[in-house]
């Protein structure tokens, strides 16, 4: 899987919010997105995923030869982000069922579900409405959503949000066993962006 | 644009002067004379003025859709603009046909309001430009703005042609064309009716109003443009 | 088929959002009988014929369907979840799971007015049934398909409140006046077959406004 950006660009109300961004990333790379609140990284993941238009530019994802828009991917998309909330009248369980049956048709493996809900310690809330979590347990159902289908492409947008130390030690092992994915991270904490190869600093342009 | 401009005023102006001045007798010899249509008589004149503007309506309107089309393909504000200003203009006409038919309404038929279909069919449009500017300045992102009043014209757009041309067939009606009137024809205008120099004099009026439609999108795009460039060297400042 | 399979998963997480918390249904119920309360103290014992019947039956309809309809979209838009769906399904999905779910809705809707109608007015008599019923599923499906669409629009626009009746009255309106009309028929006990060129107009404007609303539901949908 290889992802090229091109020239990306977005325009709010004739206010530009960043321009020219492009590069291209493989496999088992990963890229920090940088910047002070509000340069746009949020908005440069979601264009990333396929999720709001560029004012200009592409996103490609090449995988085994053909080459695709974001929205053709979603299967193997996953993204953890404070704009995406998932459905509180439903339990943590109810939620997977849900979400993978409408990303893939079929709905995921109670084995699978009850391996990633225990790895980040939700197994015993499972049947639990969502509206009764923490913020920190409903952030790592978050990313329980995104792992479930073991997706090529991780998006992480200010991926220490609301988590303890445990949620954190949790999303540590996620880098280290990245070694198949494209990850892709938004956050201003200079100790996660050190932890990846190629950065973009919103504002100055890639490093 | 001048010759839009320039024929616009000359045309309208032949239109007005002849559409009041040219007095009308039982059987015309001259050109110079419009023929008396009983039952219509003098009100006949309106026709010059109301059914243009009911045409250039619903031709603004079709425009504004065409151009909120081209906008969510390009997604350029430029034709964003265009579509709104269409849209604007057409408001005015379909006020200008609302009134201008309820006037001849009320000569012909007794009375401002009679929910002929026709006349509803005019009333849903103002509802339709009503709902599309209400629908512009709930929204404050341009993008958005423009994308969604895009859709929602195209939306309303495709029930134009059931209340134009299927409604009135159904329903019986006060209009020429409706269910139950014998000498019912085309939708728009008794083509077959018309005297020679009085569908002439129409057609006259129809351009002029379409090149003064043409004239006022012109006149209006550029004081936007100016408008925008204003606000850019502002915010620069 | 894969899309199908995935439809119906949005249609089902609607349906049981709805089931467990009620909102739609409950807004609907109280919206009908508030109505037709109103109507009946307004009539003061008088009885309407079927003219008015009709008309008041769909006029009630319209206005509970533009209390409870727009919920699919504005509750996902204000929980932040739309976003969540946007990434997982793609819009035609996310579309047409909507639409059945708003389409069941508003059958429920219009049979509890029926319902609703036959015990508040004795005037109010079926004479022509089948006229009757497939104006009723005529008159779902495409107040369904133009309020969905609509819904979706408000939901991105901000959704005040006041804004999801304006923009759906206009397009709604040649529906309203087709369906009153079968209605009358029925009310009136015509024969079936004066009702079918108002069922061919409904038909196209289901199809239409279908078709229509899919094929733009993406550049709402998607920012």
């Amino acid at each position: 899987m290889v992802l090229t950006a091109e020239n990306i660009s977005k325009t709010f109300n004739r206010r530009t919010v960043f321009r020219e961004i492009g590069f291209t990333v493989v496999a088992g790379q990963s890229i920090a997105v940088t910047g002070r609140n509000g340069a746009g990284k949020s908005t440069l993941l979601k264009i990333l995923a396929g999720l709001l238009t560029p004012t200009s530019g592409s996103v490609r994802y090449a995988v085994s030869g053909s080459v695709h828009g974001p929205e053709d991917i979603r299967a193997h998309l996953g993204f953890v982000s404070p704009y995406l909330q998932l459905y509180d009248e439903f339990s943590a369980l109810e939620n997977l069922r849900l979400l993978s049956r409408m990303r893939s048709a079929t709905v995921a493996s109670d084995e699978r579900c009850r391996e990633m809900l225990t790895r980040f310690g939700l197994w015993d809330r499972c049947n639990d409405q969502v509206r009764t979590y923490s913020s920190g347990m409903k952030q790592r159902l978050k990313y329980v959503v995104a792992l479930l289908h073991d997706p090529e492409v991780l998006m992480l947008d200010e991926p220490g949000a609301n988590l303890d130390a445990d949620g954190i030690a949790a999303v540590a092992q996620i880098y280290e066993s990245s070694q198949r994915r494209i990850l892709i991270v938004a956050t201003n904490d200079r100790s996660e962006a050190e932890r990846c190869e190629l950065k973009i600093h919103l504002g100055t342009g890639v490093s | 644009m001048n010759i839009v401009k320039y024929g616009a005023i000359v045309l309208l102006t032949l239109v007005i002067l002849a559409g009041i001045g040219i007095p009308l007798s039982p059987a015309p010899q001259s050109w110079l004379e419009f023929p008396v249509i009983p039952g219509l008589e003098e009100k006949a004149r309106n026709i010059f003025f109301h059914v243009p503007t009911a045409w250039t309506t619903v031709l603004a309107f079709i425009v504004s859709m065409y151009f909120g089309f081209r906008y969510l393909k390009t997604r350029n504000l430029e034709y964003d603009l265009k579509s709104v200003t269409s849209a604007g203009l057409g408001l005015l006409f379909c006020i200008l046909a609302t009134v201008t038919g309820a006037v001849w309404a009320k000569f012909n038929w007794g009375s401002f309001w009679n929910w002929d279909p026709r006349q509803t069919s005019i009333f849903i449009l103002l509802l339709i430009y009503g709902a599309y500017f209400a629908l512009r300045s709930a929204i404050e992102v341009s993008e958005k703005r423009a994308s969604l009043s895009a859709v929602y014209a195209i939306v309303a757009g495709l029930t134009v042609p059931f209340f134009i041309f299927i409604m009135p067939r159904m329903m019986s009606g006060l209009h020429p064309g409706a269910q139950g009137d014998a000498s019912g024809s085309g939708p728009l205008f008794e083509s077959g009716m018309m005297a020679g120099n009085m569908r002439i004099l129409f057609y006259t009026s129809l351009l002029g109003f379409n090149l003064l439609y043409v004239w006022l999108m012109d006149l209006r795009l550029r004081v936007a443009r100016i408008d925008t460039e204003i606000m850019d060297q502002r915010s620069e400042d | 088929m894969n899309l199908l399979a995935r439809t119906s998963a949005v249609f089902v997480k609607d349906l049981l959002s709805e089931i467990r918390t009620r909102y739609a249904l409950n807004a609907l119920l109280m919206f009908v009988i508030t109505a037709v309360a109103v109507i009946l103290f307004a009539l003061r014992g008088d009885t309407p014929g079927t003219i008015v019947l009709a008309g008041m039956f769909w006029v009630v309809v319209f206005f509970t369907g533009m209390s409870g309809l727009s919920r699919i979209f504005v509750s996902e838009e204000e929980r932040g979840t739309a976003l969540t769906l946007q990434l997982v399904a793609p819009p035609g999905v996310v579309y047409f799971g909507k639409l059945a779910f708003n389409v069941l809705l508003t059958l429920v809707l219009v049979a509890g007015v029926t319902v609703v109608y036959l015990v508040a007015f004795p005037g109010f008599i079926i004479q022509t049934p089948s006229i009757f019923f497939v104006t009723l599923l005529l008159g779902s499906l495409g107040l369904a398909s133009a309020a969905t669409i609509i819904a979706a629009i408000v939901a991105k626009a901000g959704s005040r409140g006041t804004l999801y009746p304006v923009l759906s009255f206009p397009v709604v309106v040649v529906l309203l006046m087709t369906v009153m009309n079968a209605t009358i028929k029925s009310l009136d006990g015509e024969p079936f077959s004066t009702a079918v060129v108002d069922f061919v107009v409904l038909i196209s404007y289901v199809m239409v406004m279908t078709a229509g609303s899919f094929l733009l539901f993406e550049f709402v949908w998607k920012d």
